[in-house]
């Protein structure tokens, strides 16, 4: 009985604020095995994960009840070095590295390998010199062991949030007593290629013997390379099942409760010849990790554009350039007039609005309530919900109409929360994304910029949200790019598709254009480099 | 019903439950020594009024990302300038007070442009720097006290006759005239009202800012540079005028100061001024990121009540005058203890 199971969760619930999040999860994983853990946004699956990690959180809340036990033995996780010394390895929905280290010194963290010196001989181990040798030697075999090819001593900070995963994942591979890896949706930010080297690095590790624990919105995987999964609706466990005995729809239904239309690609390929509203001149952007180098393209006026391409390719960097927040050189005309770069004002006043694909960083205010996310952006660019103080000549903030915007938005794209003043540092990872989606709206864009718009979003609000893009760019003419990892979702939605490579525009392609196109497209080859 | 008292509580904070509970057990000593209760009420209403505009200094600072100022002392040099002026030409009553708080305000929003500039050198340790900038000025004005260009002889040393004496007596047409303003005594307590609508009035304004485009603006700046960056906003800009107000507001905050306390000290007194201000708006529930004009209001209020009372309870209980040595060991008990807590809790 012994090794049967590598971990046993077992009726775990737990409670936030009187809203039970989890009633009576049990679930349990073999060694070897990949277990996928999928549910709706809210689900309650990285409160879950949180659990098992220890995670300051859970016991700053009240802890939870129930039993997590390791090797058939019962475990009290009370802290992340609790569980990392019990063996089990974690790669957080959001990313917990330190962006001022180096790739190495990240992956190394507190597990430094040192060396004897003078001093240590003499007072122990704590004064150790640093084996910086050893640190990058280790970390490089790590970064090898996923097939990734970025420098050990590059700083993090700036790094794209692709290459941020894979740091990640490198981290927990390279613990050595590893038995457990816990993976809180580890390919959001990856684009197919780079989702399945990581899966199969996945494959590799539970080979090995190693338990492996991921949730994904990513069906599609999870029926690919999990054993099993289990199903997360509103807190409970409703079903445990082998993935050979189910189907993707069946996953999908159980999470939601209803059936899910997949979204249709009939919409997508349309010609426009409206002219064109954004032009790009060799445009060079310094964004680390994602550099542009001399990039041009034309965005015609009410059309959807893909952005695609590889992690590290750029397709990040072009909208961060054209929207001010790093440094850039090039020409930008919009509607024949040209906008000055590294101007985020002179951006947002030609009605260009970008939704970024790091929502932590510069998507949300954190410590602020839902309403004020969603509004204060508006009403510091645009100058909306302001309202004048009885006849002076001075205007604040018109709490009514940013409470009423707010609450239309929650019930438009189902954000689950308690309330519109409810911070968003407490939502689900996918909730905090819909209330950037809500921000993004609400700007009222010419152009819409959209970075990973659907990242950490479950399949049926995914649904909600790129019909809702597709609305505004149908109804209100709103002409939108957008960038993402996943290709399916752009040849669901696009009329053209760009795909970079080392920073410039690879070739522009038909949403229908055959598979095999694109794998060229990505690798540098072939495509039309027309613009 | 029970769960909502609970989130209140929680709101107030368990810091501020304890003072308060306190507080009423202080003032319950008091009765029982026959102390005169209503004598102490006045004096911590005065004493509120007095302080209220210095700790209320603090909250741009902190909302626009630069810290706690504790480099208030060079908004409370300006302060002491714009006194020492319109004493040296004999201004008189309100016209003084006035003219007194516009030169603060010019001088110190000056000087507190210069500050925010040195600021945004050494961002992450505004505070840090700020302490010593702080006190490298306090020190560098001793030199400046000495040779200022003053004549009036009511303020220049007798012997040798230049330099600034260490501590002036304002004149008794300046002193206390907000406190006098319109002042009524009510059960034994004298209630100071135009030095409390003073406070009570930098404080709307504050507010009103902090709900303006700009204000909220220079909110979003300090709480995430990179979603205003985002948003147009210059995240520099915001923290240089961020200190600007908050130097600006300390230096009339000082104005307010002198003319109730009816002194004016010069030379090394203004050092340790900017931590009394500091500590009460954290007994408020502030931290060195996130500072409410309520924050400010609670926290003077607590602080210097707790002052006005504790003292004279302390020494009706034990023997000896320990005033001094309380506020400093208070205020830099309750530093410590609020910039080492964690963020969110307290
Ligand atoms: N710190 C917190 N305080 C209060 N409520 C919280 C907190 N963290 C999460 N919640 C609530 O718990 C519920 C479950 O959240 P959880 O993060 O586990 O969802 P999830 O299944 O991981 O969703 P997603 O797919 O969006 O990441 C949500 O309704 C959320 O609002
Ligand atoms: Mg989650």
């Amino acid at each position: 009985m012994d090794n049967k199971w590598v971990l046993q969760i077992k009726n775990v619930s737990k409670e936030y604020e009187g809203n039970s999040v989890l009633r009576g999860v049990s679930l349990s994983v073999k060694p070897g095995e990949i277990h996928a853990l999928v549910g709706e946004n809210g689900a309650g699956k990285s409160t879950l994960m949180n659990i098992l990690f220890g995670m300051p959180v859970i016991h700053e809340t009240g802890g939870f009840t129930g039993e997590v036990w390791l090797k058939g033995k019962k475990a009290e996780i009370e802290s992340p070095k609790h569980a990392m010394e019990a063996g089990i390895g974690m790669v957080h929905q959001e990313f917990m590295l330190l962006p001022g280290f180096s790739v190495a010194e990240n992956v190394k963290l507190n597990r430094e390998p040192t060396k004897s010196n003078w001093f240590s001989k003499v007072s122990g181990r704590r004064l150790e010199t640093l084996d910086l040798h050893k640190m990058g030697a280790d970390t490089r075999r790590a970064l090898d062991r996923i097939e990734m090819d970025i420098d050990e001593w590059l700083p993090l900070v700036g790094m794209p949030v692709g290459h941020r995963q894979f740091i990640e994942i490198a981290r927990e591979i390279d613990k050595m007593d590893l038995s457990v890896l816990v993976l809180d949706e580890p390919t959001a930010v990856l684009t197919e290629t780079e989702a399945s080297t990581l899966l199969s690095v996945l494959k590799k590790l539970a080979d090995s013997g190693i338990g492996v624990l991921f949730i994904s919105h990513r069906l599609e995987e999870v029926c690919e390379i999990a054993d099993t999964v289990t199903v997360l609706r509103d807190g409970e466990a409703i079903a445990t099942m082998p993935t050979t005995e189910t189907k993707l729809e069946t996953i999908a239904e159980m999470m939601v409760g209803r059936k899910i239309n997949r979204p249709k690609a009939a919409e997508s390929g349309r010609t426009t010849d409206a002219g064109n509203v954004l032009e790009i001149r060799d445009l060079c952007v310094e964004m680390p990790g994602e550099y542009v180098n001399g990039a041009n393209l034309t965005v015609r006026r009410g059309e959807i554009l893909g952005l695609g391409g590889l992690a590290g390719h750029g397709k990040l960097g072009i909208a961060n350039g054209i929207m001010g927040l790093y440094p850039s050189s090039g020409t930008l005309i919009c509607d024949g007039e040209e906008i000055p770069l590294n101007n985020a004002q002179a951006a947002l006043d030609a009605g260009l609005v970008f939704l970024s694909e790091d929502r932590r960083g510069v998507g949300l205010l954190l410590d602020e309530s839902i309403e004020d996310n969603i509004a204060l952006a508006t009403m510091i660019s645009k100058k909306k919900f302001l309202k004048r103080i009885g006849p002076l000549p001075v205007s604040i903030l018109d709490r009514k109409s940013i409470r009423e915007h707010a609450v239309d938005m929650i019930s438009l794209l189902e954000i689950k929360c308690t309330g519109p003043q409810q911070s968003v540092s407490r939502l689900s990872g996918g909730n905090q994304q819909k209330v950037c989606v809500a921000k993004a709206i609400t700007m009222e864009p010419r152009v819409l910029l959209v970075s990973e718009p659907t990242r950490g979003i479950d399949v049926g609000a995914k649904e909600r949200v790129l019909s809702m893009i597709r609305r505004l760019n149908r109804e209100k003419g709103i002409t939108v790019v957008v960038i993402s990892s996943e290709l399916q979702e752009l040849r669901s939605m696009c009329d053209r598709i760009a795909i970079m490579y080392k920073g410039r525009i690879c070739g522009i392609l038909d949403p229908d254009a055959p598979d095999a196109e694109f794998g060229l497209c990505m690798a540098g080859e072939g495509g039309s480099p027309s613009v | 019903m029970s769960s909502s008292f609970k989130q209140m509580m929680d709101k107030f904070g368990l810091p501020r439950l304890t003072i308060v509970l306190f507080l009423v057990a202080l003032m319950i000593v008091a009765t029982v020594n026959r102390l005169p209760t209503s004598m102490l009420l006045s004096n911590s209403l005065v004493r509120i009024g007095m302080n209220g505009v210095m700790v209320l200094a603090m909250v741009p600072s902190v909302q626009s990302g630069a810290g706690l100022n504790f480099g208030l002392s060079i908004g409370i040099i300006a302060g002491l300038i714009g006194m020492l002026v319109v004493m040296e030409f004999n201004l008189a009553g309100l016209l003084g007070l006035i003219v007194a708080l516009l030169i603060a305000c010019v001088l110190g929003a000056a000087a507190g442009y210069l500050y925010g500039q040195v600021l945004n050198r050494v961002r992450g340790q505004e505070m840090m720097i700020g302490t010593y900038t702080g006190f490298s000025i306090v020190s560098g004005m001793c030199m400046f006290w000495l040779l200022a260009p003053f004549r009036n002889p009511e303020m220049i040393w007798v012997v040798g006759g230049k330099g600034l004496r260490m501590t002036l007596a304002v004149d008794d047409s300046l002193a206390k005239i907000l406190d006098n303003l319109w002042r009524f005594e009510i059960l034994g307590v004298e209630i100071p009202v135009g030095l409390l609508l003073a406070f009570a009035f930098a404080c709307l304004l504050l507010e009103v800012f902090f709900r303006s485009r700009f204000g909220v603006s220079m909110k979003v700046a300090g709480a995430n540079p990179a979603f205003a960056t985002s948003c147009g906003v210059n995240v520099d800009k915001m923290r240089v005028l961020g200190t600007v107000l908050s130097t600006a507001l300390g230096a009339m905050g000082m104005v307010i100061y002198c003319q109730s306390f009816g002194y004016v000290q010069l030379y090394m007194a203004p050092l340790m001024m900017s931590f009394p201000a500091v500590a009460a708006v954290l007994i408020g529930g502030a931290s060195a990121r996130k500072a409410t004009v309520w924050n400010a209001v609670l926290g003077t209020v607590l602080f210097q009540t707790l002052l006005t009372i504790a003292l004279p309870v302390t020494r009706s209980v034990i023997q000896g005058d320990i005033s001094e040595v309380a506020k400093t060991i208070i205020s830099n008990c309750m530093i410590l203890y609020a910039l080492t807590r964690k963020e969110g809790d307290g």
